[in-house]
């Protein structure tokens, strides 16, 4: 691919690489140096004299402390955790059991339900979220983790199924069949063979569901009220905007901390993560 | 084999394990959990939303049957306008961004160099971190008095009085814009980098002996070979971005003076702001025949480009 002089490749491909990594990544560096930044530096106008925005010569923890004596910060991160999991834990249960019947058995309608699922994948949470949020009461889950538990599914599980489809239908099914022959009924053939050679692919849906619940907001908006129930961009967004006041050095304390443990879960499993991602377009 | 043997004995009671031998049956049992939850939670809502779209509640009252009456009121509403407008616009130039820019990280990253793995871990993170938290970093940013962007323009000499990012319709929707390519970019990049890399370096070798340039072999080899991916990825990212809320919610709230909404921050801020559910459920279902669309032409696009 490399051709001609070193300062050709310089040009075309370091320097320009460099702008991108520098790019996408300075908003989060600026989410670290705020937290650590007193209030004192962090409300100097822009053009003030001697101002030095990328660094701070007096870190402080008032932020971070702040966030964790003044706002419920743990319980938020607590709900989110736990919101995430048991979503995930469902959306995994049953996106493997239904991508493994859409992709391994032969029945009427195959087909037509395999469409159907990838058309739901494609149903954005904010067609619905006005209704929901009337059923949600109704059913009497308005202000409980249960009105996130039992919804994230609906957009995680359509996701789990297409990607599970894409690995099972990778398996042989000779596979299969020799444990049929060895007497295996139906049932034991698909949990004991199949499912444990389909490992990394419930390791990829499960990493990128969990990273998706984290991410979603609008669902645990509109169906939280109280601030000990909320999630954390929830719980950031409501609690540390006073009307007009935006108190950000809490705020940027908030979203550090809050990207931590996605950021962990992805940091272990990146490759998972990127085989899902590039999995989940497979037509 | 064994299937023909079990349906065959089908008009004798059988044990429920036994059934699920079948595979009608265990494909019916598998799928069960998924259609009960999706039945509840998308198709159930979706009808309600119909008829709330077709009434004329509002939080606390039920309210009766008006028709289209919401659908006429919101066609006539110059604000909704200006939000299926803002909403076109968005998601067109932000497509076109991230695919360009999208593509050209990908070919970036498609070379062996040291620190690949790292930096390919390091680009997914806008696209990682939840996206309200990181729209959070981008509005301390672009904060009208403590910008540190006003301040690296003002030092370079570019400007010599601060940029109101959020406070001019303009430039707000420009910031929103900003924003959203660069939480896309690495969406497009790494899964069009897998589709790169499924490509042949020797078909790029054989376009090479027969003498075509680095361009023509792009534009010949490379990328119809990466159209279907290409598609998939456009299809998920138009319809996210049409749909989107975390961003416009965060930056602007729709402001200034309701410039900057799509069609979700309006549907919030009619719908759940002022209680005026009927018509937040019109709004959010004026996007279906819109995202129909999008959806039935791509795929009928992406089919005709796998089957070519």
């Amino acid at each position: 691919m490399i051709e001609g002089a070193l300062w050709r490749r310089w040009v075309f491909y370091n320097i320009p690489l460099i702008l991108f990594v520098f790019v996408l990544l300075f908003p989060f560096y600026w989410m670290i140096v705020t937290t650590f930044r007193p209030d004192g530096e962090l409300y100097l106008p822009w053009n003030a004299p001697n101002y030095m925005p990328f660094w701070t010569n007096n870190p402080t923890l008032e932020h971070v402390l702040y966030l964790f004596e003044e706002t419920s910060f743990s319980r938020w991160m607590f709900n989110t955790m736990l919101i995430a999991l048991v979503s995930t834990v469902i959306s995994l249960f049953c996106g493997v059991l239904a991508g493994y019947a859409l992709a391994r058995l032969n029945f009427p309608y195959a087909g037509g339900l395999g469409t159907a699922i990838f058309i739901t994948y494609l149903v954005p949470q904010t067609l619905l979220f006005i209704p929901l949020a009337e059923i949600i009461r109704n059913f009497q889950l308005g202000d409980t983790p249960w009105s996130l538990i039992l919804t994230y599914p609906t957009f995680l599980i359509p996701f789990c199924t297409w990607l599970m489809m894409g690995y099972f239908k990778a398996i042989p099914k000779e596979l299969e069949e020799c444990a049929r022959i060895d007497g295996a009924s139906r049932w034991k053939a698909m949990v004991y063979i199949i499912i444990p050679v389909a490992v990394p692919g419930i390791l990829s849906s499960g990493i990128i569901a969990f990273t998706l619940s984290w991410n979603e907001f609008i669902y645990a908006l509109v169906f939280l009220s109280s601030p000990d129930q909320k999630t954390v961009p929830v719980g950031v967004t409501s609690e540390l905007i006073r009307g007009d006041v935006f108190f950000w050095g809490p705020l940027m304390a908030g979203a550090l901390l809050g990207s931590i443990p996605v950021a962990i879960v992805y940091s272990f499993f990146v490759e998972h993560y990127v085989s899902g991602l590039t999995g989940s377009v497979k037509g | 084999m064994a299937v023909t043997a079990v349906s065959g004995s089908a008009a004798r009671p059988i044990p429920r394990l036994r059934r699920l031998e079948d595979e009608r049956w265990l494909a019916m049992a598998l799928l069960a959990p998924t259609a009960i939850l999706l039945g509840l939670f998308i198709a159930y809502p979706f009808f309600e939303g119909v008829l709330l779209s077709l009434s004329s509640a509002r939080v606390g009252d039920p309210g009766h049957f008006v028709g289209l009456k919401n659908f006429h009121k919101i066609w006539d509403d110059s604000i909704f306008r200006t939000t299926v407008w803002n909403t076109f616009w968005y998601t067109g130039v932000t497509t076109v961004f991230k695919l360009a820019l999208g593509l050209w990280l990908a070919i970036l990253l498609n070379r062996h160099f040291r620190g690949k793995a790292i930096i390919r871990a390091f680009i997914l993170l806008p696209f990682i971190i939840p996206t309200v938290l990181s729209t959070f970093a981008w509005k301390w940013m672009f904060d009208p008095t403590f910008s540190v962007i006003n301040w690296t323009l003002f030092q370079l000499g570019f400007i010599t009085q601060r940029i109101n990012w959020l406070g001019d319709p303009d430039l707000a929707m420009t910031s929103i814009i900003v924003i959203n390519i660069w939480r896309g970019v690495p969406f497009f990049a790494i899964t069009l980098l897998a589709g790169l890399q499924t490509i042949s370096p020797e078909l790029h070798e054989a376009a090479a002996i027969d003498g075509a340039r680095p361009w023509a072999r792009f534009w010949h080899v490379t990328w119809p070979l990466l159209m279907p991916v290409t598609l998939v990825v456009v299809l998920f990212s138009v319809i996210q971005t049409f749909a989107d809320f975390q961003l416009v919610y965060v930056m602007t709230g729709g402001g200034p003076a309701n410039a900057t909404h799509l069609f979700a921050t309006y549907a919030y801020q009619l719908g759940i702001g002022t209680g005026l559910l009927s018509e937040g459920a019109a709004i959010s279902l004026a996007m279906f025949p819109f995202l129909f669309i999008i959806v039935v032409v791509q795929l009928l696009y992406i089919r005709r480009v796998e089957t070519r």
